[in-house]
């Protein structure tokens, strides 16, 4: 008990950190302004943005998000760069993080190539097609998209169940032609578990729009990938978590290039973006032994509910509290 | 209480297919291999020109005390006030134009960030061979595909019209 008071003052104080920063960095003032102020040193801006992504990777480890889904509202909210560098720089977040982990995750056999090559194949392409489409909309249209889509993704992470193991009696036509199937090893159980899919089609079609907001956004796509695969596919909860990073690792290729080409790219955004979220997601990691993932995963809806609001306010052009 | 949790219940494996490992295969392996090494350069390679950057020691194209400014614009604006301003040349800095700036401390960052969009198409290109020498004609097609897209995307031939 003692501990997870700890754990909750710890998480309190992250957050506080991640939404007031830079509020009292920039003094809740519309980007317009910020041209003009030119009183912050350069350096307050990669160094913040360093301590932010930080703060966000070790939250999305426990809240068991990507880093990208967090990235790109709360920079685009709260910091002065404009949507389009925040979209290239957030893509390159999640693309990185889904390239350190895929290796892993596809040795163990929790990432099944078979899998990912025919779903990443439509996501990729239209995650490019979501990109151009990203990049021609008027800012404040694509702002106001994108904080409706955090509300979509907050309702979903609050309404979608999970399941372990879905039950699959009969693999589909499609999944038997491609050979989807595998065994791994469930560690916990000591046992080796048989997998198949079905409904293989509908999860296609739906990867097509995954892979449009994913392009269009700049999102990492875990939040949308892994109830996709798992509960209307029927793949084990593990196999589409890992698979699902993998995944992101293609998908996020094919916009991030998109964005790099349009000049989308700043650097000094990047780097220290790329950093942060790896050195808070490898902290993150370790807090996860003794921090409760269900409190932390409400703190990470109560942000994304946060960093939503105030996408469609800055999209609209509406006054925010912060 | 689903199937594949009633069979382990009763410690059975269900589905199980005759030669089937939970040891990934072989492409899933080489596939793995290609991308950790590719992750491994790019992030090296980005880390190191992100320090040349940072201590000066080249110069950067755009200068840094100026990018307060500039990352507030769109990067359409980013890139004509950029050009008019500092780098002057004939056409923006966008697609593949960076590769002319590679002796600016800021333009060499974009050489790690390629390679890590790249890995991905090397790791299509590394398990090709193995498909076609397996005649898995329906992966290898999906393959190709790939690359196709993927590469068509790094070529800048997609773009939006500023």
């Amino acid at each position: 008990m003692g501990r997870f008071s700890e754990c909750t003052r710890v998480f309190a104080v992250l957050t506080l950190v991640l939404v007031i920063t830079p509020a009292a960095l920039y003094g809740a003032q519309e980007p317009a302004t910020f041209m003009d102020a030119g009183t912050t040193a350069w350096w307050v801006w990669p160094l913040s943005l360093f301590v932010m992504t930080f703060v966000m990777g070790i939250l999305a480890a426990l809240g068991g998000v990507g880093g990208g889904v967090l990235y790109v509202p709360i920079v685009s909210g709260f910091f002065p760069f404009h949507l389009d560098f925040v979209r290239g720089a957030g893509l390159l977040v999640a693309l990185s993080g889904a390239l350190a982990a895929g290796p892993g995750f596809l040795r163990m056999n929790l990432a099944s190539l078979r899998l990912a090559m025919p779903v990443a194949l439509i996501a990729s392409t239209c995650a490019i097609f979501g990109a151009l489409v990203g990049l021609s909309l008027p800012t404040n249209i694509t702002q106001t998209a994108l904080g409706a889509t955090i509300l979509g993704i907050v309702v979903l992470m609050i309404m979608a169940k999970k399941s372990t193991f879905p039950d699959v009696p009969e693999s589909d036509k499609l999944s038997s032609i491609l050979g989807i199937y595998g065994i791994y090893t469930e560690a916990s159980l000591g046992q080796t578990i048989n997998w198949k899919v079905h409904r293989t089609l509908t999860g296609l079609v739906l990867f097509i729009f995954i892979g449009f907001a994913a392009g269009m956004f700049g999102l990492g796509a875990g939040w949308a990938n892994v109830p996709v695969l798992n509960l209307t596919m029927g793949v084990p909860l593990k196999i589409s978590v890992g698979t699902s990073k993998f995944l992101l690792s293609i998908t996020d290729t094919s916009a991030a290039w998109i964005y790099l080409n349009q000049g989308c790219v700043i650097p000094m955004m990047v780097v220290p973006s790329i950093v942060g979220i790896m050195g808070g997601s490898f902290i993150g990691v370790r807090i996860l032994r003794v921090a409760k993932p269900t409190f932390v995963r409400w703190i990470v809806i109560v942000m994304l509910l946060f960093a939503g609001a105030k996408a469609i306010t800055k999209g609209l052009g509406l006054p925010f509290i912060v | 209480m689903t199937e594949t949790e009633k069979g382990l219940e009763t410690g059975k494996n269900l589905n199980s297919s005759p030669g089937q490992t939970a040891e990934a295969d072989a492409d899933q392996i080489l596939y793995a291999s290609i991308l950790a090494k590719g992750m491994y350069l790019g992030l090296g390679l980005l880390l190191a020109t992100f320090a040349l950057y940072m201590t000066g020691l080249l110069q950067p194209g755009i200068p840094i005390e100026e990018l307060p400014r500039l990352w507030t614009l769109s990067a359409h604006e980013y890139l004509e006030v950029v050009n008019h301003e500092f780098l002057h040349r004939p056409e923006v800095v966008d697609g593949w134009r960076w590769m002319a700036l590679l002796g600016m401390g800021d333009y060499l960052n974009f050489v790690g960030i390629a390679l890590l969009a790249a890995v991905t198409i090397v790791c299509y290109g590394g398990i090709l061979p193995n498909l076609f020498r397996k005649k898995d004609w329906i992966y290898a097609t999906i393959a190709v595909l790939e690359i196709i897209v993927l590469v068509l995307a790094a070529s800048g031939l997609v773009a939006v019209g500023h």
